[in-house]
């Protein structure tokens, strides 16, 4: 039904024509769900716009044919192409916060899209947008309909952003990242959702999604596409089970699997530094009593944020982010912490670094207290002995400061290196232990993928000598590649030099590959800790079972 | 290549932009011309003995009778018209860039300090603003200039008339700075770069200058632009009022006031041509301020 | 939402108090009250019998407190210069600057909302790039200046409009406007021209950078892409969402255009508050500088909290706040 042959898009630039994607062939049957899969910069977003008709200005298609049906979709007018839109072809995009507009009902948003494309009246079109709702899994629907998009959660608005999309009947649905803003059970209830319009109305869908354990749970067939060029495409089962292109097995090497723990991944370990550079940065990790581990624990840990304030006469309700968590994190072992968006786990390592202050509770590190938010003084030893890995590296290096200051200044600040050539020369040094050419210490971050960033953030955070170091989602901005190369070398450092590691994912198959012990954060309360092998092949707690069952992965019987 | 390409992408833009260019041609003339008006000006406007009123009103070099020794004639003093242009260019500028330093340090200090603070102090600092704001600009610097009147012993009001004016201009323009560097700080309080500074326990000084202030210097930028022209703008406003600067010491607000008395008559050189000049100016600043806006919000382009 | 809009009225009264205590402050210390009210003929004893009536040996806080509460009851004091109640003055040249303040910010609306959404949905455009260069130069040319220019053109060189003055005026109870007759309009056309020009410019470009950046929208691009008519997607969808910040600052400017008229008033000597601003910084006649600060507050003020009341009726976020 939809072609794609020979599709080509470019973006003129001042620099010159950059070629987003080049000879794309694709097609898709009426009720198939087809996958399209790749890394950033894939250009699989653009296939998706130049079919809809839809590319960012000023990009456009330079060869190539996109049949739908018997229609050929370049030859359209732009105002032929705009009643395609809705009528035969309709998308639905990855964040349902914003793609909803703020200022209008439900009922106004659906009815003016039946009535473009379809000559009825209001109050047919308000009975069909009710029923609609209703099919889609909306209780109610008579009456939710009247309500703004702000006043559904995350889950319902996406299955508002779907009615509207199937409300006039497309043939064909592309859905960019349609599950990726959202929470495991909230995606694999639109998953089932997509599965089941796909059968029951015969829509053709375009999913395009970096996660391959969506494709390989819903996708009939997949494409796999890097920088712009399709590298394979095929059954799901054949392509993800027995790839042939070696980028498609490099890719499957680096997905972590859920049910079995991986010694390394099979991906390259440097960034081209030679192995010997790193050795005046390790042995300087390890001289002294550095190899000495400390341990972490909580106990009865509470943190209340003050709601927004609605009234001059009540206080507002405190929103409990963590409530009563206790848990004891042995030296020298990594503890994994897993949960959903909100349900704490941020705020836990804000409250260990003194960002967020606790109500009530005990921090100890090792045999030391640790003092609740600004009450801990700029001097407090934990300063240092404690580092972070943050999510973003894009925001995590100060993208004014030069690589070499970056790393520098935990050196200067903690006063480990007095001399300043000294300091350079380590940082140089620490750079190659990470897997990083030394010379990069004379560039600036935007010079650097968010791999190697992650890589200088992790060098900067070994500078300070830590005992404990918290990654908060660490490989969660990052390509799966990139993120395997990073679940590498942070299992490599921490053998190395004993140190204590907090690992926060909401992956739970990630924090599978790190983790010697996992605890379950739901709601800011603790709902299972234990050996990460128990908790994940014999879960007690009903929801670690029910977060196990509804991550996506691949069947067993694919792999190689 | 690219990646060399993308650094120089400012200068690339530039040398592509036409308006940039003439633009940075014009306001580059007016500078240079106002820095160095001792050394080129024909005479000293303020000295009276370098000019005499045998040359009054004299047109421009191309009317009928002029002299063209005055290239763009003189006034009813018989001052040379370029020399009074370059001297009040001169003054506008002195008073804009000085009260633009005010403004800037006190709104970009209270602006880092309320984003990084945020709470209470935000708070302080913002209603501050808020009442600044319901007094706009040009009545903050008509107050400050009437209030002056009142407290200064008349004898040395005029001695401090450019001080006064540069204060009521800083004045009326810190909240610029003040709110922009308060957003633009929030927004770095967000990212974990200062997240990690004040985690490793570093001095809010430090994290505030080192840490934030060069990545919010962007925005500040077009904001200083923006605001050089307002000054000038708002002082040749206020000496056109004839609030700001008396006739002896004209800036180029004074020189069109003085012009305005010869708007019905035929000399149309005295009121115009200073008006060109400071419709030039300002003009050309506010297309360099534009040209740095599209730089730093590329998604405007 | 009840809350939202108590907080602001709280937040108005404090910046009315910010206001009043700046002009308490200065009838207060800038210069003496009481030796500008009296000649040098008066005795000393005159004079502090005068310090005592109008309370200036009170302590501060009580004479503050006072002055507040008179305000309340429309008594403003007298002025310096004329011996007259600054109320009445006031009072009577409010008409004038308020008429004109409304017509160049309608002007400024009815011209700026539609150039802005135009260069907004046409960014390419050779119109565009015109209006974009018109109003960099709008923006640069000081009001006084178009000001002049107007008059030179149609008063001087075509004689079409008058140059000064209010025209024909009609008085409605104490409403002295000009609205009511030709002349009038013919008055209030060049002096409403001028003062809106600038918020013109400022209008234009703020719809626009609004609208580029909700044309970017993912909602937008939904809508878009469920093939909704472009009409409607313009001005139901861009539009409504572009003018959630576009008031807010509208309502900023409003102040502006009060503070501007002073330079307007002047050029074409209109008989409004702003020319008596000038006057009495000038005699510097500090009762009624105080009374033009607060009323200035006032309307800024009052202005403000209509804004947020619209904002209220626009955006439902903020009328209605329940998840389920």
């Amino acid at each position: 039904m939809l072609t794609i042959k020979d599709l080509s898009v470019k973006f003129p630039s001042r620099f010159g024509d950059f070629t987003a994607i080049e000879d794309v062939d694709m097609s898709i049957k009426p009720g198939e769900i087809h996958g399209l899969v790749g890394e950033s910069g894939a250009g699989k977003s653009t296939v998706g716009a130049a079919v809809i008709g839809l590319l960012q200005a000023p990009g456009y298609v330079a060869h190539g044919t996109l049949t739908l049906g018997d229609t050929d979709l370049r030859s359209l007018t732009p105002v032929q192409a705009h009643k395609v839109r809705g009528d035969r072809i309709s998308m639905i995009f990855q964040d349902p916060q914003t793609s909803l507009n703020p200022l209008m009902t439900i009922e106004d948003q659906l009815i003016e899209t039946i009535q473009a494309h379809s000559d009825v009246s209001e109050s047919a079109a308000r009975k069909r947008a009710v029923d609609l709702l209703e099919e889609i899994g909306i209780k109610n629907a008579a009456q939710r309909i009247k309500a703004y998009p702000h006043q559904f959660s995350g889950g319902m608005r996406q299955r508002v952003v779907i009615a509207l999309a199937i409300s006039t009947d497309p043939e064909l649905i592309i859905a960019d990242e349609p599950t990726t803003a959202l929470d495991v059970a909230v995606q694999s209830q639109v998953l089932d959702l997509i599965q089941r319009l796909a059968k029951e109305r015969q829509i053709a869908f375009m999913l395009i999604t970096h996660d391959i354990g969506v494709i390989a749970q819903v996708a009939d067939r997949v494409t796999v596409m890097r920088k712009g060029r399709v590298m394979e495409s095929g059954d799901t089962a054949q392509v993800l089970g027995a790839p042939e292109h070696p980028y498609t097995k490099a890719l499957m090497d680096a997905v972590p699997p859920l049910d079995r723990k991986l010694d390394r991944f099979r991906v390259p370990d440097t960034d081209g530094a030679l192995p010997t550079q790193g050795d005046v940065a390790e042995n300087w990790l390890l001289e002294g009593d550095q190899h000495e581990r400390t341990g972490l624990s909580l106990e009865n840990l509470t943190v209340q944020f003050l709601g927004p304030r609605t009234s001059f006469f009540h206080k507002p309700p405190p929103h409990v982010a963590l409530d009563n968590v206790t848990l004891k994190i042995k030296p020298g072992s990594i503890m994994g912490l897993v949960g959903e968006s909100g349900s704490g786990k941020s705020t836990l390592a804000k409250a260990i670094t003194g960002l967020v202050s606790p109500n009530s509770g005990t921090m100890m590190l090792g045999d030391t207290e640790l003092p609740f938010g600004k009450s801990r003084n700029r001097h407090h030893p934990s300063r240092q002995l404690v580092q972070m890995v943050f999510q973003d590296p894009y925001s995590s290096l100060n993208s004014r400061h030069r690589i070499g200051d970056i790393l520098a200044e935990p050196l200067w600040f903690y006063g480990f290196v007095k001399d300043a050539k000294e300091r350079e020369k380590l940082a140089a040094s620490m750079l190659s232990l990470v897997g990083m050419q030394p010379d990069a210490i004379t560039k600036f971050p935007h010079q650097f993928s968010g791999g190697q960033r992650q890589r200088i953030a992790v060098a900067r955070a070994l500078l300070a000598r830590p005992r404990f170091l918290i990654c908060d989602e660490p490989t969660s901005a990052l390509d799966v590649s990139i993120q395997a190369e990073i679940l590498n070398l942070l299992k490599d450092l921490q053998s190395k030099f004993g140190l204590t590691i907090l690992f926060i994912s909401h992956n739970l198959a990630v924090v599978r590959q790190m983790a010697d012990e996992t605890a379950v954060l739901r709601n800011g309360k603790i709902e299972e800790v234990g050996e990460t092998h128990t908790v994940y092949t014999a879960p007690k707690a009903e929801y670690t079972k029910t977060l196990l069952e509804l991550t996506p992965v691949m069947p067993s019987s694919w792999e190689s | 290549m690219i990646a060399f390409l993308k650094k120089y992408e400012g200068l690339w833009l530039f040398v592509h932009s036409p308006a940039a260019i003439i633009a940075t041609f014009v306001a580059a003339l007016i500078f240079l011309g106002a820095l160095f008006a001792p050394w080129i000006a024909l005479v000293n406007p303020y000295d009276l003995a370098s000019f005499s009123l045998f040359d009054g009103l004299l047109p421009p070099a191309w009317e009928d009778g002029a002299n063209p020794k005055f290239l763009l004639g003189t006034d009813d003093q018989g001052r040379d018209m370029i020399s009074s242009i370059l001297y009040g260019a001169r003054l506008s500028l002195v008073i804009g860039i000085s009260a633009l330093t005010i403004a800037a340090v006190i709104g970009v200090g209270l602006g880092l300090a309320a984003g990084y603070y945020g709470g209470r102090f935000d708070a302080i600092v913002m209603r501050i603003a808020d009442v600044q704001l319901a007094l706009p600009a040009i009545l903050t610097a008509l107050l400050i200039d009437g209030i002056a009147r009142g407290i200064l012993p008349a004898a040395i009001q005029q001695d401090l008339r450019v001080a006064v004016l540069t204060l009521a201009i800083a004045l009326s323009l810190w909240v610029n700075f003040a709110r922009t560097a308060r957003a633009s700080t929030f927004v770095q309080m967000n990212k974990e770069y200062v997240q990690a500074a004040i985690m490793m326990g570093q001095r809010p000084m430090r994290v505030m200058f080192v840490h934030i202030l060069p990545n919010i210097l962007g925005p500040l930028l077009v904001i200083l632009t923006v605001d050089l022209a307002s000054a000038i703008l708002l002082e040749a406003t206020l000496s056109f009022l004839g609030i700001g600067l008396p006739a002896d010491s004209p800036s180029l607000g004074t020189l069109i006031r003085i012009g305005m008395q010869f708007l019905l008559s035929g000399e149309w050189w005295i009121l115009w041509i200073p008006t060109l000049f400071l419709v030039a100016l300002v003009v050309s600043i506010n297309v360099l301020g534009d040209f740095l806006r599209d730089i730093f919000n590329p998604r405007l382009r | 939402m009840v809350y939202f809009i108590l907080k602001r009225m709280i937040q108005s009264v404090f910046v009315m108090l910010a206001v009043a205590f700046l002009a308490f402050s200065l009838f207060r210390f800038v210069g003496d009250p009481v030796s500008q009210m009296t000649g040098v003929e008066t005795s000393v004893a005159d004079q502090e019998r005068l310090r005592e009536d109008l309370g200036l040996n009170d302590p501060f806080v009580y004479q503050f407190v006072r002055f507040t509460g008179d305000m309340f009851k429309g008594d403003f004091g007298y002025s310096y210069r004329t011996r007259q109640p600054v109320a009445d003055m006031i009072a009577s040249r409010i008409p004038a600057t308020l008429e004109l303040g409304v017509v160049a910010l309608i002007i400024s609306l009815l011209v700026g909302v539609p150039a802005g959404v135009y260069t907004a949905l046409r960014p390419r455009g050779a119109l565009t790039q015109a209006i974009l260069m018109t109003t960099l130069v709008g923006v640069s040319i000081p009001t006084f200046v178009i000001g002049i220019m107007l008059i030179f053109i149609f008063g001087v060189q075509l004689g079409w409009l008058p140059t000064f003055g209010r025209g024909g005026t009609v008085q409605i109870g104490s409403w002295e406007s000009s609205l009511f007759t030709i002349d009038g309009w013919r008055a209030l056309l060049l002096p409403a021209i001028t003062l809106g020009v600038y918020q013109l410019t400022l209008t234009m470009r703020l719809v626009r950078a609004e609208m580029m950046e909700v044309m970017r929208s993912d909602y937008i691009r939904f809508a878009m892409a469920r093939g909704v008519p472009m009409r409607r997607l313009h001005y139901r969808h861009a539009l409504a969402n572009t003018m959630v910040p576009v008031i807010t600052i509208i309502g900023l400017q409003f102040g502006g255009v009060i503070a501007f008229s002073i330079v307007t008033e002047s050029v074409f000597q209109w008989p409004g508050m702003g020319l008596l601003f000038l006057e009495s910084i000038r005699f510097v006649d500090i009762p009624v500088m105080g009374v033009y600060l607060v009323v200035i507050a006032f309307f800024f003020v009052l202005v403000n909290l209509v804004v947020d009341l619209l904002y209220v009726a626009i955006d439902p976020r903020l009328r209605i706040s329940d998840v389920s």
